[in-house]
């Protein structure tokens, strides 16, 4: 049986690049595609501890998760559309729209 | 119903007539504005007649019928010049007796044919409807100056009849000179009101009335002496009024240059009816000018004078028409002659005569003007006699009338006026004199005027001489009727000595009663004969003249005007009186004038400009306390306010990645203080 701590690492150090891809990378699909890894890392996290504690509510969770991924890509890919229709751009740092 | 109780129509109808034209004539065909604006006049004229047979069967003792129709002007109590309280209440009245009665048939009678004949004249004019208004409007005018009986209502008339004679005038108003012509007709005229305007003032404040039938009775109660100051005051500036109107000297000028309106207007206004309302506005007055020996030698002086000179003018104008205006002045002068000898009822005579024979000239003339496409100057006339036969033989008449050929017309009246210059009580050899020489001059000039136009060779342009044609019936028609009264018209005042009983002046005589009139100097019936035989000597003399210069010897005119030099070029200019009035008060006026203008624009502008200057300048000044003082407190705010806010502002990029940065700084921190603390 694979130790809980192997769980933990794999989520962390998987939470990690997430975080950096979000908070580097320019293009705004790549970090959708970060924003992935982190809740991948949460699921991780959540099948981990549900072999752990011999409770199935986590995997369940961590199937919800999934589908929750599933459908913020969809929202996120449609407003990356209708942004690029109107400022011709992918790149995070060119939209600036929120300054004062 | 009686025609005297509704007396108000007869003015009234020429004003509905005007009324339709100058609201709705636009829109009415030519046939329709005829019918109304001659026929209503027409109408008018019926009812003169109607009212003056019934004034006729009044009882043998009335002299006088007025019908009041309300009150006008209740001026209330007021101090009079002798210090009595007098009440001026003015009515809105007419009044009708013998002399307004003449003169209502008169204006009528002459204005309704001129009208006829304008349907003919003005056919083919532009502005059709708008010339019937204003002859409308204008026989209005003249029939409410002459029914009036009061003073007042008679200066509406006044003003009323030289409105229209301006309008008239400048019927072609674009021709620069027309409207000259009727501007100084309304200046000149103005200036004459003036003088009837103080003196109705003067009435007013002496005898409290201005009522003709008060005046005259106070002026006969004898409450005032022969040679009163105050009536000869008045007297004096009622003349000045005449003189405007009436084209008399120093006024005169104005005559000749309304010549430039149409020749029915030339007819009706300035020849028949309108000048002689000076005449008529005296004779009037006649129991004020018989107190005022001073003002009557004024009267008589002018006029004999006016005569003259006009006369002596006509004789050289080679413009049909204003040999025919200067004719008009020199026979208003001799009716103003006629009253100032205290021949009141002489001079109205020659007023209706004169109505008759001169509206006749004047149409005839225009019928020769219609037949020369517009030609007026009689050098370029000449044999038109066989080629408009009818217009020929109507002027001959009215020029055997006017020359004083017995038994026309002008004889009668003329002859009338010459013998009361005579023996009037105010009458003196030399009037008669003047009179006699101007009667032969009259003669003269007139019939210079028909062979010029209608004998000798043809001097008609050739492009125009195609096209001569006898006027239409509706033209001629007036012309023979015309005729026919200048044929007839002396009858009515055919003096005794000749079998006759000069039946005009008994029906005048209550209204120029003059107790005066007994001393007039008693002359035999030889010396009538005399001077009779005189006058018609001088007419033949004055017509030998004009046969002699302008049919036997025609190059001899020219030789004469050659020989006269400068003296002829003088009376040619008219005495340069124009040029004179000009230099003397008209330019004098505009220099006033213009003085007026510098010193509204330097003085009166200078102010305003200036008020307006410091306004702005103040204006200026708050503007930049505005801009500084107040606008940099306000911008000072502002300005610390982005101060303080730099440094927020720096970590605001707008980048959801610097958030996301910032957040996940936080979160860092917060875990580095617990692991630090637990």
């Amino acid at each position: 049986m694979i130790p809980t701590e192997y769980y933990i690492f794999l989520g962390s150090g998987l939470f990690t690049i997430g975080v950096i891809g979000v908070l580097t990378r320019r293009n705004v699909l790549v970090i959708l595609m970060s924003i992935e890894l982190i809740l991948n890392a949460v699921n991780i996290n959540l099948v981990g501890f549900s072999q752990y504690f011999r409770a199935v509510d986590g995997q369940v969770f961590a199937i919800f998760v999934i589908t929750d991924a599933a459908a913020e890509a969809a929202i996120g890919l449609g407003l990356f559309i209708a942004l690029f229709r109107n400022k011709e751009t992918v790149n995070a740092d060119e939209i600036d729209l929120l300054k004062w | 119903m009686t025609f005297l109780d509704f007396i108000w129509l007869i003015p009234f109808l020429p004003a509905l007539g005007a009324f339709i034209q100058l609201l709705w004539g636009r829109k009415l065909s030519n046939n329709a504005v005829s019918w109304i604006s001659v026929g209503l006049p027409g109408l008018s004229f019926l009812w003169a007649v109607g009212c003056f047979f019934q004034f006729l069967k009044l009882p043998e003792h009335v002299h006088t019928f007025t019908k009041v129709l309300y009150s006008w002007l209740p001026a209330g109590a007021y101090r009079l010049g002798d210090g009595s309280i007098g009440y001026l209440n003015i009515f809105v009245g007419f009044q009708l007796d013998p002399l307004s009665a003449v003169m209502m048939l008169v204006v009528t009678g002459v204005g309704f044919i001129i009208h006829f004949y304008s349907i003919g004249y003005m056919a083919h004019e532009g502005g059709y409807y708008r010339f019937f208004g204003y002859m409308n409007l204008f026989l209005f005018s003249m029939l409410i100056l002459v029914l009036a009986d009061n003073y007042l209502m008679m200066f509406v008339g006044w003003e009323g009849v030289g409105l229209c004679s301006y309008l008239l005038i400048g019927f072609y108003f674009h021709r620069k000179s027309a409207c000259d012509a009727g501007n100084k007709a309304f200046v000149v005229n103005r200036i004459g009101d003036a003088g009837f305007l103080l003196g109705m003032m003067l009435m007013a404040v002496t005898f409290g009335s201005l009522n003709f039938t008060t005046v005259t009775e106070i002026a006969r109660s004898g409450r005032f002496p022969v040679g009163s100051g105050m009536i000869t005051a008045i007297c004096i500036l009622l003349f000045i009024g005449a003189t405007g109107k009436s084209a008399q000297i120093p006024l005169y000028t104005w005559l000749p240059d309304a010549m430039e309106g149409p020749t029915p207007v030339s007819a009706l206004i300035h020849a028949a009816t309108m000048v002689t309302a000076g005449v008529y506005m005296v004779a009037r007055s006649n129991a004020l000018y018989v107190l005022s020996p001073t003002a009557l030698a004024l009267v008589a002086g002018i006029g004999a004078a006016t005569a003259f000179w006009a006369a002596s003018i006509g004789m050289v104008q080679n413009d049909i028409k204003r040999v025919l205006a200067y004719s008009t002045i020199s026979q208003l002068g001799y009716m103003f002659l006629a009253c100032g000898v205290g021949a009141f009822g002489a001079g109205i005579f020659h007023l209706m005569t004169h109505a008759f024979f001169k509206a006749l000239l004047f149409l005839g003339a225009g019928s020769v003007i219609h037949a020369l496409s517009g030609e007026q100057d009689m050098r370029r006339m000449g044999a038109l006699k066989d080629k408009i036969p009818t217009t020929y033989w109507t002027i001959l008449v009215a020029t055997l009338a006017i020359a004083g050929i017995p038994p026309l017309a002008g004889f009668v009246s003329k002859d009338e006026i010459l013998w009361r210059s005579f023996t009037g009580p105010h009458g003196h050899t030399v009037f008669w004199v003047i009179g006699w020489i101007t009667a032969g001059m009259t003669a003269f000039y007139m019939f210079r005027l028909l062979f010029m136009t209608f004998f000798g060779t043809s001097r008609v342009a050739h492009e125009v001489e195609h096209h001569i044609h006898e006027s239409p019936e509706t033209m001629l028609v007036p012309l023979r009727v015309l005729a026919l009264l200048s044929i007839i018209g002396g009858f009515v005042g055919w003096p005794a000595l000749l079998l006759g009983s000069n039946r005009l002046e008994k029906f005048l005589e209550p209204v120029f009663e003059n107790p005066l009139a007994a001393q007039a100097r008693e002359y035999s019936h030889g010396t009538e004969f005399g001077l009779m035989a005189l006058s018609v000597a001088v007419a033949a003399v004055g017509i030998y003249v004009a046969y002699y210069f302008y049919q036997k010897r025609p190059e001899l005119p020219e030789r004469v005007a050659v020989a006269a030099g400068p003296g002829y070029q003088i009376v040619l200019n008219k005495y340069y009186v124009d040029e004179l009035y000009d230099a003397l008060i008209v330019n004098r006026a505009k220099d006033l004038g213009n003085g007026c203008a510098a010193f509204d624009l330097g003085v009166v502008d200078g102010g305003v400009n200036g008020v307006g200057w410091s306004t702005r300048m103040s204006a200026e000044l708050s503007r930049l306390w505005d801009l500084w003082v107040i606008d940099g407190l306000v911008n000072v705010g502002a300005f610390l306010v982005k101060l303080l806010s730099y440094p927020v502002r720096v970590i605001q990029t707008g980048l959801v990645q610097t958030y996301a940065w910032l957040i996940t700084l936080g979160v860092l921190i917060f875990m580095a203080y617990y692991l630090i603390h637990f």
